[in-house]
């Protein structure tokens, strides 16, 4: 561990973290390296209500909030909900965004942001928050300024960006995600159904699908 | 959620009948619909905390597919493919269409008082 080494992790939804980069998160919890999970929303627009139902659109903040919640302690990593709506982050002022996620950043001083890579993510949410999270990032002097690692999930992201520069086999740190996922149990189900091409149960679909994770490296290009 | 009950919906219905009502209103197939199925694409829209005075307000259809229409001042309020409701501790009448796997498909939700956020 390098001194003062701290990532935060920026994602505009519950589950998010667990999904895309639990694995690599729980690496650095492994070794000492305190993680901090900026949260945007708390998914109030999601859809999977389960059936029968446990959850109206009214009571789904709630109980996501619990699971975040519940998902950042197995994690073991702070976190800090910024208070937006699921589904609307495109419309907010991309500068106002950039400049609420630096006011944090300069105050925990990190080595690293992890964030979806703009354009690349699927979700409006996601494109929008990974932008203003860069931008945010680029407001610091470069011999200041942390890494970034920006998550693609789109489809046939590799023939435009290449290959991600950062792959890793998270096999040791499986069952750390494993447990995150599971604490986002409203979505878990849901999203790994959506997944599923077969009968295979849930551990199988999880091992198959997400026991590696990639990120590309973020350049700032200095003009 | 229950399983709509007509009559107790209309019931419900009548008694936000000439009152300023606060409505969620929304639809979608999911932020994924394009990712998971190249065919299909994103579909959805949703206003929140509107507020609308209506002077009928009717459910019809049948357990597969209910309708509600709500005749305002100048126009209507309209929503298809309810099958479930809860009337929960804030008063609120939810109805909601989900598909079989519980996700949401269409959400219309009258209040006396704002939706939070
Ligand atoms: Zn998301």
């Amino acid at each position: 561990m390098k001194k003062d080494e701290h990532v935060v992790v920026i994602f505009p939804h519950p589950d998010d973290e667990a999904f895309g980069a639990a694995g690599t998160i729980a690496r650095f919890r492994k070794q000492g390296v305190p993680v901090t999970y900026l949260c945007g929303t708390l998914g109030e627009m999601g859809r999977n209500m389960g059936n029968p139902t446990f959850a109206t659109r009214e009571t789904l903040p709630e109980i996501r909030q619990q699971e975040l919640m519940n998902a950042c302690r197995s994690l073991d990593i702070n976190l800090e909900q910024l208070g937006y709506r699921d589904k609307t982050l495109e419309f907010e002022d991309q500068d106002r965004l950039a400049t609420h996620l630096f006011r944090y950043l300069e105050k925990i001083k990190p080595t690293l942001v992890i964030t979806h890579y703009p354009g690349y993510a699927v979700h409006p949410d996601h494109d929008a928050f990974g932008a203003a999270a860069i931008e945010a990032v680029n407001r610091f002097e470069p011999n200041q300024r942390p890494e970034v690692w920006a998550l693609a999930i789109k489809k046939d992201k590799e023939k435009d960006l290449g290959e991600a520069d950062l792959q890793f086999d998270i096999t040791d740190t499986f069952e750390d995600k494993l447990a995150a996922i599971v604490a986002h149990k409203s979505q878990a189900s849901g999203i790994l159904g959506g997944l599923n091409q077969g009968p295979a149960s849930l551990d199988q679909i999880v091992k198959d699908k997400l026991s590696h994770e990639a990120f590309y490296q973020w350049s700032f290009n200095e003009v | 959620m229950e399983k709509i009950k007509a009559r107790l919906i209309q019931d419900y219905l009548n008694q936000f009948v000439d009152r300023p009502v606060y409505i969620h209103l929304e639809t979608t197939n999911g932020a994924y619909a394009t990712h998971h199925n190249r065919e299909a694409y994103n579909v959805g829209a949703f206003i929140r905390n509107a507020q609308v005075t209506f002077s009928q307000a009717k459910i019809s259809g049948d357990e597969k597919s209910y309708r509600v229409g709500l005749k305002t001042g100048n126009g209507w309020v309209y929503a298809e493919g309810l099958r479930d409701y809860q009337i929960d501790q804030h008063k609120r009448l939810l109805l909601a269409g989900h598909d079989d796997q519980g996700r949401l498909l269409v959400t219309l939700e009258l209040s006396l008082q704002p939706f939070t956020n």
